[in-house]
């Protein structure tokens, strides 16, 4: 009996190509070892030493000037408005980015290609002209009479827009993967549509779900274009994090800004972190 | 009877796809819907299983009529060609669905999933998930599962059509005697009429949507109703315009009453069998004769022989044209 994931045995040394690279003493062939030095170097350059600085800068004046900075008034108003507004707009994706999904993938209808095409707007247009749109339409002058300006749903609606193809562009892979047999096999085995929705189609779907939603959390807490207008930047009412941290560095407040965003940071990594945890669980317990 | 299939006429958009079928399952038999790809029989079954609707006609399930009834209602066992494993639950509560469905006591479902993981020799990979599984392994448990719930008949999509030559040799056989057993009227579909003659005890034979012969295994190999039935279910050659069997052919290398002379073209030895490759005039035909046999004629190309049909063996005249 043998198995289909059986463990690939490492490859046996004095195999073709050690002779040609005797002097080599890595046990990596040399593809490898280029590919993970560039991954490891611009992963490096391009993320972590940026971060590493930002949260070096944070600390520059000991904790305590840490702390002060980011429990101003204005900053903790900004950081648990930006933190709430995000859970709340990576819930309601959670849930419309999945049944998008499902619909792009099960359902015909005409103009389905353009509705796919259009998933990915909020990704390629500036967010800044996403702000504008968002202003132009349930701004002051709404044509359609609702004025969402300078309220928390307007920033809400904002992050909504932007944050809208994660869940959608996640689950739909996976969804277009899933083996229509199992939801026939299912059914002969009397499961009703809601029973093999909830039992088997569910559960093939939730890691993609759940990686779609922290995507969506976390650009969410960062997001900066899109709210800056719609939001007027009412502090403690409408002003979210980016543009709080963008107000300090204005006010010539370097470590209060990276205080402040060091925070984001530390919310979005325990986020990814605590979701991947919720992932294991789930597959561990099948 | 356990299923009756009537007057059954199906197209896929202006495809026709079954042509008037009608077939009986008699219960607690083994039956293969036998024919070339795209011939219908996966449609067929699936049309008995309640996953495609006939455009006319009717399925009668036990007695009952199905043709309108859901899948989930129809209590049949359906096991796919690609296995359709739940990946994300183990082999025992792959079996454990259909019971779980029907909201069986714990104690009762954890008894009957292990008889079943016994009867297909899986007892030992009840943790495991289809992932860890071959594909035999896999057929297996899908089996399993969809024995789970009694159906009434137990309906198989060319089962072993994914696996490997030899692992498929052997499930046929484990087939056959799990057949034996369990006496659940079963129905499979194959494009193979080797599985279908060594496992069935009845072949429908499908082409081009429509039935073209049913029978016991003998019938329709010995008699086969048509040039098609005789092709498909194993070699033929043409000799004097009509369809013989390769091994239905005396052959001699004196002359005999009724025989046609034949030039010997090629001689193959594929094992014990040897492959006599003629001529006879300007068509080109062969025999298939035991090695001794061959030797004992010490056939060489170029030789002159002379062939008729076995007398008593079964030819099919084919009509001039």
């Amino acid at each position: 009996m043998t198995t289909d994931t059986a463990v690939r045995p490492a490859p046996a040394p004095g195999s073709p190509g050690a002779g040609a690279r005797a002097r080599s003493r890595f046990p990596v062939s040399g593809g490898t070892a280029l590919g993970l030095g560039s991954a490891v170097l611009y992963m490096s350059l391009i993320v972590l030493i940026p971060l590493a600085v930002v949260v070096w800068r944070s600390a520059d004046q000991g904790l305590g000037y840490f702390w002060r900075a980011v429990t101003t008034p204005d900053a903790w108003a900004a950081l648990t408005f930006t933190v709430g507004a995000s859970v709340i707009v990576a819930l309601i994706n959670l849930v419309m980015g999945t049944i998008i999904a499902w619909v792009l993938v099960r359902d015909r209808f005409p103009g389905k290609g353009i509705v796919d095409t259009l998933i990915d707007l909020p990704f390629a247009l500036p967010t800044i002209v996403a702000g504008l749109v968002l202003l132009a339409l349930y701004g002051p002058e709404s044509p359609l009479g609702v004025n969402l300006a300078y309220s928390r749903i307007g920033v809400v609606l904002a992050l909504l827009f932007v944050t809208l193809p994660f869940v959608v562009r996640t689950v739909q892979p996976v969804l277009l993967e899933l083996d229509r047999d199992m939801e026939q096999a299912a059914a002969s085995l009397g499961a009703s549509a809601f029973q093999t929705f909830r039992r088997i189609i569910l559960p093939n779907l939730v890691p993609a779900m759940l990686s779609g939603t922290a995507l969506a959390f976390t650009r969410s807490i960062a997001e900066f274009g899109s709210t800056v207008l719609i939001s007027g930047n009412l502090p403690f009412k409408t002003q979210v994090a980016a543009v709080n941290i963008f107000s300090q560095i204005e006010g010539d407040n370097q470590t209060g800004a990276a205080a402040i965003s060091t925070v984001l940071l530390i919310v979005a990594l325990v986020a990814l972190i605590s979701l991947d945890l919720l992932q294991r669980w789930g597959s561990r317990r099948g | 009877m356990a299923i009756e299939v009537r007057d059954v006429n199906k197209s896929f958009g202006t495809t026709p796809v079954l042509r008037d079928v009608s077939i009986d399952v008699e219960s607690g038999s083994l039956t293969a819907l036998l024919g070339p790809s795209g011939g219908g029989k996966s449609t067929l079954l699936r049309v008995i299983a309640g996953l495609e609707q006939p455009d006319t006609g009717t399925v009668m399930i036990s007695g009952v009529d199905a043709t309108r009834l859901s899948p989930q209602r129809r209590n049949v066992g359906f096991v796919f060609q690609h296995y359709a494993a739940f990946k994300h639950l183990s082999v025992f509560r792959n079996v454990a669905f259909g019971l779980e469905i029907r909201k069986r006591p714990k104690d009762e479902i954890r008894k009957r999933v292990m008889e079943l993981l016994e009867l297909v020799h899986l007892e030992k990979m009840a943790d495991r998930y289809p992932s860890q599984l071959s594909g035999g392994q896999r057929q297996r448990m899908a089996l399993a599962r969809a024995l789970a719930v009694e159906p009434e008949v137990l309906l198989l999509d060319e089962p072993f059509g994914a696996l490997d030559a030899q692992v498929r040799k052997e499930l046929r056989t484990w087939l056959r005697r799990l057949h034996d057993e369990v006496h659940v009227t079963t129905v499979f579909v194959t494009h193979d009429q080797e599985e279908a003659i060594e496992v069935a005890d009845t072949i429908v034979v499908l082409a081009n949507g429509a039935v073209e012969q049913v029978g016991s295994p003998a019938e329709v190999y010995d008699n086969p109703a048509n040039p098609f039935v005789m092709r498909f279910l194993g070699p033929v050659t043409e000799i004097g315009g009509s369809l013989v069997r390769p091994h239905d052919i005396e052959i001699s290398t004196t002359p005999t009453e009724g025989a046609t002379e034949a030039t010997v073209s090629r001689i193959v030895r594929l094992g014990f069998e040897v492959r006599v490759e003629l001529e006879i005039a300007g068509q080109e035909a062969w025999v298939q004769v035991t090695r001794g046999f061959a030797e004992r004629l010490a056939l060489q190309p170029g030789d002159t022989v002379n062939v008729r049909p076995n007398p008593g063996s079964r030819s099919l005249a084919l009509s001039a044209v």
